[in-house]
């Protein structure tokens, strides 16, 4: 799919490209780049199918929560809450699903009402009262961190057993997978986590694409005053825009519940930072306006490989996940910007 | 939001209504209100020793104006770079710790349990200047000439940021067991007063006085108001957002060293944890409008210490210091909303409706 | 004969805190007919089209359509009830695609075809003749061609009403005379035409009625025929006017001993806004002027000269010394003044007060540890604000609260209070009305009496003829000639942009 929007023509026409086209292709690349050069410098790890299918089944809940981000981050906003939900709905749920009667069905009913209850109060006070989107998301984080350890102090594994079958279902891919040490045939496989992951990917990826709600989301980002005058209402975009974030942060506070299997205050710390990142290493800009799904899923994908390679080059040190991190975004952000200050001078000329 | 009335037939108090400052005040009067009524006791000030025998006060009041200093301090560069480039630096507190691990590490020099300084606190302190004015120069140097928004910019730094700080100092954890150290986070003998009270209010007077003597205030607002037009008035954009991130770098310094004075040692993954959001609600509380532009230096330093008087009044009520930021939170939104100039005006047709019934 | 009354305003009131910007406005407009609303800045003609069109609600009044009464909240229930926009400034996304913008917010439906949407929006900008593809990102089209991509927009739209906020500021002749077609077909098939402008000629062309307001209030409706232009001007400003002919003969000209000396002298200057390398000079106490069509690089000159786009080559002498000039503050140390073509953009600093607009240029040549105290910047801003007249609540006003024109006059009390030796004036007047326009037009001419060299940009011939006395015309980003003297006609300019005899003297 990411083909037919970006990398082909985009070689034979960068000048005519939208901004967000541009950015989409150089995530895509640089991603390849990176991840077949561990192939060939690293081997071992990278060249088996698996290595990647567990990047994809650690990562399916930041991809969830980027998609959301980048969503806001297009309708011009930020959400910093994502991370916060993220821990607060684990805890609640796994606190449900420990008590008597607590049903797998009621705690994905749980998540999901968490997510839209975040989302309404942030959409209404960022859109309706139009006060600042980092502010009230800050206090969305605060306000859910602080909830975690209310509704449970302690860190605790869920025994439930319907969950842990959920949690442990493996989806094996027919065809894929590497040979071990016995000789036996290892197929790959990927968690449930992962389908959503895509699920919201695609649906995400058609709406924004594909439906006049979606523009607008691009044209609200783009220039609030000019969407107003165009006849969008701008505030209903805006609000939902937080609604559809918090919604997806919902599943995805899920999703993690699922990877992780327990309840802790301290989960998902740090995931608002991650999905930013995300969001812009895949080509959104936080100025509104540009951005792409797809890029989002990609970028997500980049920063985890860029861990594994720093890990699996015995670099395990606690502080160089940090460095090479930051580094990541550096690049990009630099890159970005050398390309966009660029492409602003041909126009000129 | 910075609507200054010049309408003379208004009332004084309709003035303060309007002007800025009024939100971070109300909030002080408020919480000032709330404690008078749940206890009295919380403004009680007493005299008495420490725990290195000095002469010192203690109770509430104090603790605030104690605890809010580094906060302070960090407002006042926050302030500046909100005005200047529209954006908010989120990396003061992982600076914080690099600073700090910098201090540190001149002091103890290799040996981390040595127990002589191995440099003055002062040339200590000058080095961590430099070093966190050129982290803070970094930072400038990407919004200002890369032009990427200061938010994701400052990100970097904040991923980075404690992993530098723990790689300065080997991962490991130095403790300054002279006592000399400990004067810049607790009490100097002989003064009852913590000596971060006196750092804060110092660096206050400071920012004002180069406020008053330079045109530091209006080069800044009209920087973050119009760029372009700034340019062609012979202002250099560039060079005003990135002093403004290399101001607030030295302000990371003072707060830095302040937070090691207070415990002779550092936890890279803990020290200054979440202040930069604090920092960030210093500033916005004091109504100053985040997207940058004018900006009012006094409200951003009162809204610090709002916020420092908030978090004290939540311990006094035994929230546990993992939940306090749920109530925080609750505060802090209920505060914007009513500041929200939709709000506002809401409520003031409201007021002119109820009067109009009475008459 | 009027055709049938299609919409009607009638006691239309709106207020801004304590300032009344409507009081009791009236206007009619009937089927097919072009309808020019007319009045100086602040007169409240932006006003009453926002209210119009939803941006702002209205106090007091109605509005009827068709007969019937209308509750109009915002840009989309305009939209609805079949009233589309062109506003003065650019009002679409820059990030989007030209085709987008034509069509966004528009129509029902959930999905978006983006091939049936790129393929109406080809046939109408074919139709149309403007040159850009449907795909192509709005952002990097120029100002004109996106201002015809809003003009597409807003006729594409089968509206009753459309409203044309002046919109031929940033277009050129030809640019122009489509619109006017195009405002012709649809008064043919019955649409009702608001138009404001400040080209008087503009108004003479296309329009079958005038209203005008004056000071937020209505002053009256008439016929074209009835309201000759000397007529209209005096209408809208309340008072007679005398002196929009040759203002030149009175006022002095500069007679200092040094008049023949050269203040600037530029040598193949050329920046990186793409203009061909260029000669320039200019003597003490003269005006000049840069001439030639829009686009054709003549506010790209005049930034080269003060530095404000980067030099790539070339050199200047100030006063006969060489002078190093790579950006703002080095032409600024120099005694150059440069007022800014696009006012929103490049000159106010909207959330600060008239009175810190006003000393900014002053205060940043004095040094960042100098600051003008407030008691002199108040004594300053007071000083300018009686002089050149700026209507403002206050000099604590934010400059953004006030009206173009007054907006323009605290640019140019700016650089006046610098006292420059070199002022220049891009499109000082443009959005201006007539009555602000003449004095600016006598300012400039009574500073180079008095010894100031200006340069005089303007999109409008006769303006520039009537202070001028040497202009430098210029087509395609190059220099073609220079008319002095009695060459200085309309005729002899036009001749020369268009490229005929007369090159390079």
């Amino acid at each position: 799919m990411e083909k037919k929007i970006g990398t082909k023509k985009s070689f034979l026409n960068i000048k005519d490209m939208t901004d967000t086209n541009l950015l989409l292709s150089i995530t895509i690349i640089v991603f390849f780049l990176m991840y077949i050069g561990a192939m060939i410098f690293l081997g071992e790890g990278f060249l088996k199918s698996q290595t990647f299918f567990n990047i994809l089944n650690d990562q399916s809940a930041l991809i969830i929560v980027s998609c959301g981000m980048s969503l806001v981050m297009i309708t011009g906003g930020i959400d910093i809450s994502v991370g916060g939900m993220a821990a607060l709905i684990s805890m609640s749920c796994a606190v449900l699903l420990d008590m008597k009667g607590g049903s797998l069905v009621g705690s994905m009913g749980l998540a999901i009402l968490i997510g839209l209850a975040f989302g309404l109060v942030q959409g209404y006070l960022v859109a309706f009262l139009d006060i600042q989107p980092f502010i009230v998301s800050l206090a969305g984080m605060f306000f859910a961190r602080g909830m975690t350890t209310i509704v449970n102090t302690a860190p605790f594994n869920v025994a439930n057993e319907s969950f842990v079958a959920l949690k442990n279902t493996r989806l094996n891919i027919p065809g894929v997978g590497s040979v071990n040490k016995n000789g036996d045939f290892v197929n790959a496989y990927v968690e449930i986590g992962v389908i959503v992951a895509l699920l919201v990917v695609i649906v995400m990826f058609v709406v924004l694409r594909w439906t006049k709600l979606g523009r607008n989301f691009y044209a609200v980002g783009g220039n609030k005053q000019s969407a107003l005058m165009l006849g969008i209402n701008v505030k209903l975009t805006k609000f939902l825009s937080h609604m559809i974030c918090s919604f997806l942060a919902g599943i995805a506070g899920y999703v993690y519940f699922m990877h992780v299997g327990s309840g802790s205050a301290s989960h998902a710390s740090g995931a608002e930072m991650n999905a930013i990142a995300s969001s812009i290493i895949g080509g959104t800009m936080l100025t509104g306006g540009v951005g792409n799904i797809i890029g989002t899923m990609f970028g997500t994908l980049s920063l985890a490989t860029i861990q594994n390679i720093v890990t699996s080059a015995g670099l395990d040190e606690a502080w160089w996940t940090g460095i090479t991190n930051a580094a990541m975004l550096c690049l990009f952000l630099v890159i970005q910007s050398v390309i966009m200050a660029q492409r602003k001078k041909a126009q000129v000329g | 939001m910075s609507k200054t009335s010049v309408n003379t037939n208004e009332s004084f108090f309709k003035k303060m209504i309007h002007s800025q400052i009024f939100i971070p005040i109300a909030a002080l009067l408020l919480l000032t209100l709330f404690n008078l009524i749940w206890d009295p006791s919380f403004f009680k000030i007493n005299i008495g020793p420490d725990a290195s025998g000095n002469q010192v006060l203690s109770g509430y009041i104090i603790t605030i104006l104690d605890n809010a200093s580094e906060l302070v301090i960090l407002a006042i560069g926050m302030t500046l770079v909100t005005a200047a480039s529209g954006g908010q630096d989120i990396s003061v507190g992982a600076a914080i710790a690099i600073a700090g691990s910098v201090i540190l590490r001149v002091l103890c020099g290799s040996d981390s349990r040595s127990t002589e300084l191995q440099a003055p606190i002062i040339v200590a302190f000058i080095i961590a200047c430099v070093v966190a004015m050129l982290f803070g120069a970094f930072n400038g140097v990407l919004v200002a000439y890369f032009k990427i928004q200061p938010m994701v910019a400052t990100l970097i730094l904040f991923t980075a940021g404690r992993s530098i700080a723990a790689w300065i100092n080997n991962n490991e954890l130095p403790i300054v067991t002279d006592v000399s150290l400990s004067y810049y986070g607790n009490f100097i003998p002989g003064i009852p007063i913590p000596t971060p009270v006196f750092i804060a209010i110092i660096c206050v007077i400071i920012i004002m006085l180069v406020l008053k003597f330079t045109t530091l205030g209006l080069y800044t607002q009209s920087v973050g108001i119009n760029e372009k037009s700034s340019r062609l008035n012979g202002l250099n954009p560039e060079l005003i957002k990135l002093l403004t991130f290399v101001i607030l770098g030295l302000c990371v310094a003072v707060a830095g060293l302040i937070k090691v004075g207070r415990f002779s040692t550092i936890n890279y993954s803990v020290i200054a944890k979440d202040i930069e959001m604090d920092a960030i609600l210093a500033v916005a509380l004091g109504g100053n409008a985040l997207g940058g532009g004018k900006f009012n230096m006094m409200a951003s330093v009162l809204g610090a210490y709002v916020i420092q008087y908030l978090t004290t009044t939540l311990y006094k009520l035994k929230v546990s210091s993992d939940a306090l930021s749920a109530y925080k939170a609750i505060v802090v939104i209920l505060l914007v909303v009513l500041s929200a100039p939709i709000v506002r005006e809401k409520l003031a047709k409201l007021g002119k409706k109820l009067k109009k019934k009475e008459a | 004969m009027r055709n049938k009354i299609l919409l009607e305003m009638k006691n239309i009131y709106k207020t801004f805190g304590t300032v009344k910007a409507l009081q009791d406005v009236q206007f009619k407009l009937a089927e097919g007919e072009v309808h020019a609303l007319m009045g100086e800045n602040g007169a409240g003609k932006s006003t009453l089209i926002k209210v119009l069109t939803g941006v702002y609600s209205k106090d007091e009044g109605e509005v009827i359509l068709d007969g019937k009464a209308v509750a109009i909240h915002s840009p989309q229930d305009a939209q609805k009830v079949g009233i589309s926009t062109v506003y003065q400034e650019i009002t679409l996304c820059p990030n989007l695609s030209v085709a987008e913008n034509m069509y966004i917010g528009r129509g029902s439906g959930v999905g978006q075809n983006w091939k049936k949407m790129n393929s109406d929006a080809k046939k109408i900008l074919e139709s149309l003749d403007i040159p850009a593809k449907p795909s192509q990102q709005l952002g990097s089209c120029s100002i004109a061609v996106q201002q015809m991509v809003a003009i597409a927009r807003a006729v594409d739209m089968d509206c009753k009403v459309l409203i044309l906020d002046e919109p031929t500021s940033s277009l050129d002749e030809q640019e122009v005379e489509k619109l006017f077609k195009l405002m012709r077909d649809l008064k043919s098939r019955g649409v009702g035409i608001i138009f404001v402008t400040h080209f008087l000629e503009q108004v003479y062309e296309v329009c079958d009625m005038i209203t005008v307001l004056r000071d937020g209030k209505f002053v009256g409706e008439y016929e074209i025929a009835d309201l000759p232009r000397i007529k209209l001007v005096s209408t809208m400003l309340g008072k007679d006017l005398d002196d929009l002919s040759d203002i030149k003969v009175d006022s002095a000209t500069y007679d200092g001993n040094d008049k023949d000396d050269k203040r600037i002298e530029a040598f193949s200057l050329v920046s990186d806004a793409g203009i061909q390398p260029f000669d320039f000079y200019i003597k003490k106490g003269e005006v000049n002027g840069f001439t030639g069509l829009l686009g054709s690089g003549r506010s790209e000159c005049v930034r080269a000269i003060y530095g404000a786009d980067r030099v790539l080559g070339g050199n200047v002498k100030v006063n006969g010394q060489d002078a190093k000039i790579s950006k703002p503050i080095n032409a600024m140390k120099k005694g150059i003044a440069y007022l800014p073509e696009d006012r929103k953009i490049d000159g106010i600093v909207g959330d600060l007060s008239v009175r810190d607009n006003i000393v900014l240029a002053l205060q940043v040549l004095k040094g960042f540890f100098k600051p003008i105290s407030k008691a002199e910047a108040y004594k300053f801003a007071d000083e300018y604000i009686k002089l050149l007249e700026i209507k403002t609540a206050s000099a604590d006003t934010p400059i953004k609260s006030l009206s173009g024109g007054n907006q323009q006059k605290c640019i140019l009390a700016r650089w006046l209070l610098t006292n420059p030796e070199y002022l220049i004036l891009d499109e000082p007047t443009r959005g201006i009305d007539v009555g602000t326009k003449v004095e600016i037009q006598k300012l400039v001419l009574k500073l180079a009496g008095e010894g100031m060299s200006i340069t005089f940009i303007s999109s409008e011939t006769d303006e520039m003829l009537r202070t001028c006395s040497r202009l430098i015309v210029m087509r395609d980003r190059k220099v073609v000639g220079e008319l002095s003297g009695d060459d200085l006609t309309q005729g002899k300019i036009m001749e020369t942009i268009a490229g005929g005899e007369g090159k390079d003297e």
